[in-house]
């Protein structure tokens, strides 16, 4: 296993993601001899894991069954431990294409924070491609190093501790694309610059708040980017459910035991005649919004550096 | 498109050749061309030819000249910003009608004597006897929008998922099912898609999001093309200017053989759509698929006049110039009807081996990943080609309305095989930001389709039954449940 690179069966040493049903699950470290608990009991990973496919279903000591998933950087970001705020996936793809990433890219990103965005770059520029990351934290910079190890992408990736307010990326005109998630992006627009190669690339900056986004425009117009724009993605998640709605009571019934207008096929509906007390339902299949969804998560600012 | 090996290019200079796929930007409007010599481009109504933009870099910005040459821009020498005079609200601003003291009449001599959209502007400006009492951000954008308007500046910028994407979006999205850039987007990430994989694709959305995956993929790896009717069309495929190599490993297989394949019975002998298609793959690998297509199985896509590849036309005229001098030489046309018959039945034979091959690709069940994105009911299309994924991967279905995904939801689910369902949607906001004038733009869109994603899992067969009312209540909580997820969230 590796993060850039599918494997068929799971493997000493290997990341993988215990899924436990919906939306809970959590990442492993396989080792032999070890064990993890789950509410359905022990997992050994000598005997239940190591060896076994991923995507395998196994049974815990309790009877109850969890599948071991292959890890991808989709499911690393739902699942990694938290040492700062994080980007999700929704905007993790906008970034990935609007800053036309593909294999053999050269990246820059700041800060690197929890390395979710980190994780979906490597994937997206290997195998010939590279990330060059800063962050100025020294301990989240380590701990980073440390991840990008076990992951098997050590080779991708070059993890920075210094400031890229002051310093800047370490590298220049050597990027395809320049990525911002600091709080003051607007300090960093001229390292970008000269960090993206000399025939053109591209930026993007995140920032939660209006006033940061009005200050990066600002200094990315001075230092003569174009094409820039800043937009806003959302996601709406549905939940799958049936509904059935009870057909109101008009008095009619005695009358007009058939109730026109609704799939009379659907036994409920057939509400049986002279019986006006027993109401019928109609059934159907609704997608329907979660109760709570993320409303902002920030907005996020792309420009081009042009050869002018 | 067309030959690249013809023009060797180093990565690292992204000049301008003769042949590239170039795509013209004029503000937020793009359009895919072919660049050849001595062709007339009309784009955003005007006309031009590209001959002069060939050895620029691209990024480039022209300057469209009265005799349809392009001129790259200099540096935007801002004209010296004398001393403004604004205004501070409109409380005295009539609408006359006549504030413009240039006629229409006037504007057209200027443009007929081949003056700079630049110096019209500037006339316009200063024969406007509003302008000096609008406020200065009324200023702004009276300049912007004139600017617009007569300043013919064209971008030539190299294509991408990004730039086609929002170009089909915005130009043809009949053609690409209404599937919105930023739910492409979505697609490859969810999907994984990535230098190495075995990706199967099925999408009827012009070559787009095949397009969009073989960027990702960089040449590394192998996709497998699933296709209805004749052929896979790919007319936006070949819009990326991908190099020769990329499709050494990029691989079609009739959707009709799906279920022959699955249960053992397939054979090569009846390809789909014989004979009059049988010469129709090698022009789908220049995009001239597309509009044949549409005609033959009369679809209700409109294939309009100016679609935005202008490659199909060209190289239907190159076909037909060459038709033209065959009639005049019988004597080489029979010779070459001789060679036309043994070329078909070489082409047929050649089809058979790639089929062949891509069948045993498939019935190794051991795909990476799945994207679908298609006019077509969901539900058939991902029962079936799941079968060619392996467990533990990801597998996307577009579609451009909610109520098929959702049974396709309740589908998977009684299959079983698969966790981590998703039925979802983004919305896409953009904004104005301007000092003191920053607000969400306008208009958004309205629809950009949905998506139903998950991951693979084995499938137990022997006792689906009660896996599966196991994973419905894992995984499709009851009304109770679920108000405790939704807070958790």
């Amino acid at each position: 296993m590796s993060f850039v690179e599918y494997g068929d069966t799971i493997k000493d040493g290997d990341t993988a993601i215990v899924f436990l049903g919906h939306e809970s699950m959590f990442p492993v470290k396989v080792q032999h001899g070890g064990v993890t608990q789950t509410k359905y009991g022990v997992i050994r990973h000598s005997t239940d894991l190591i060896g076994k496919k991923y995507g395998s279903k196994v049974t815990c000591s309790k009877g109850g069954w969890v599948f071991i998933l292959h890890p991808t950087p989709e499911l690393w970001t739902v699942n990694l431990p938290h040492r700062t705020q994080i980007l999700y996936s929704t905007d993790i793809s906008v970034i990935t294409m609007m800053l036309e990433l593909k294999p053999g890219s050269i990246v820059c990103e700041s800060g690197t924070g929890s390395g979710s965005l980190s994780h979906a770059l490597i994937r997206t520029v290997a195998p010939t491609g590279h990330l060059y990351t800063v962050e100025f934290h020294q301990q989240r910079a380590e701990k980073a190093k440390e991840e990008f190890r076990e992951h098997g992408v050590e080779h991708l990736v070059t993890v920075t501790n210094q400031d890229v307010c002051k310093n800047g990326f370490g590298v220049s005109d050597i990027a395809d694309a320049v990525f911002l998630d600091i709080p003051s992006p607007w300090e960093a627009i001229g390292h970008a610059k000269s960090a993206l190669k000399a025939e053109g690339g591209r930026i993007c900056s995140f920032s939660p708040c209006i006033e940061q986004v009005q200050r990066t425009c600002l200094a990315m117009e001075e230092n003569g980017f174009t094409e820039i724009n800043t937009l806003e993605i959302l996601l709406r998640v549905y939940n799958v459910r049936t509904i059935s709605l009870q057909i109101p009571d008009l008095g009619k019934a005695a009358e007009d035991n058939s109730s026109p207008g609704f799939d009379s096929s659907n036994p409920s509906t057939q509400g049986s005649p002279g019986t006006n007390l027993q109401q019928g339902t109609v059934q159907f299949k609704s997608g329907v919004p979660l109760r709570e969804m993320v409303g902002h998560t920030g907005y996020l600012t792309f420009a081009t550096k042009s050869l002018l | 498109c067309m030959d690249r090996n013809k023009y060797p290019m180093p990565i690292t200079c992204p000049r301008i050749c003769e042949g590239d796929c170039a795509v013209l930007k004029r503000g937020d409007v793009f359009k895919a061309v072919p660049v050849l010599r001595r062709r007339k481009i009309i784009f955003e109504k005007q006309w031009f030819y590209l001959d002069k933009a060939i050895g620029h870099a691209y990024g480039t910005t022209f300057e469209v000249t009265s005799d349809g040459n392009l001129q790259p821009k200099r540096k935007v020498e801002e004209a010296p910003t004398e001393t403004k005079e604004a205004g501070t609200d409109n409380r005295n601003i009539v609408d006359d009608g006549k504030s413009q003291k240039l006629t229409h009449d006037d504007i057209k001599a200027l443009k007929d004597k081949g003056i700079k959209g630049q110096e019209i502007v500037q006339q316009l400006i200063e024969n406007s006897t509003t302008f000096r009492d609008k406020t200065e951000f009324a200023q702004d954008k009276y300049i912007k929008k004139k600017r617009k308007k007569y300043e013919a500046l064209i971008t030539i910028v190299k294509p991408s998922t990004r730039i086609l994407s929002t170009m089909y979006y915005a130009r043809e999205p009949g053609k690409i099912s209404h599937l919105r850039y930023d739910t492409l987007a979505q697609m490859l990430t969810l999907g994984n898609v990535r230098a190495g994989n075995k990706m199967v694709v099925m999408e009827t959305c012009a070559g787009l999001v095949l397009g969009a995956v073989m960027e990702r993929m960089g040449g590394y790896g192998t996709i497998i093309q699933m296709y209805p009717g004749g052929g896979p069309v790919r007319a936006a495929t070949s819009c990326f200017g991908f190099p020769k190599h990329f499709f050494n490993n990029l691989h079609e297989f009739p959707l009709s053989k799906v279920d022959s394949l699955l249960c053992g019975t397939l054979s090569v002998e009846t390809l789909p759509s014989e004979p009059e298609d049988t010469t129709l793959t090698e022009e789908e690998m220049n995009g001239l698929a597309d509009e044949k297509q549409t005609s033959v199985q009369g679809t209700e896509e409109e294939s309009s006049a100016e679609t935005a590849m202008e490659i199909n036309q060209t190289e239907e005229q190159e076909t037909m110039d060459v038709n033209a001098e065959d009639a005049e030489c019988k004597e080489s046309k029979e010779r070459e009807n001789k060679e036309n018959v043994r070329e078909k039945q070489r082409k047929q034979w050649e089809r058979r081996k790639k089929l062949t091959e891509t069948a045993a690709l498939l019935r190794e069940r051991n795909a990476d990943g799945l994207l679908v994105a298609s006019k077509f009911h969901p539900t058939p299309l991902l029962l079936s080609l799941l079968e060619f994924v392996a467990p533990s991967r990801p597998f996307v279905v577009y579609c451009q309305y909610k109520e098929p995904l959702l049974e396709c939801y309740t589908k998977l689910r009684e299959r079983g095989g698969v966790v981590n369902l998703k039925l979802s949607e983004t919305w896409l906001r953009s904004y104005q930001v301007l000092p003191d004038r920053s607000h969400p733009k306008l208009t958004m869109s309205g629809g950009g389709g949905y998506l139903l994603s998950g991951i693979t899992v084995v499938l137990d067969k022997g006792k689906s039954d009660s896996s599966n009312s196991e994973a419905l209540k894992m995984e499709e909580p009851s009304a109770k449940r679920c108000k405790v997820q939704d807070l958790c969230c």
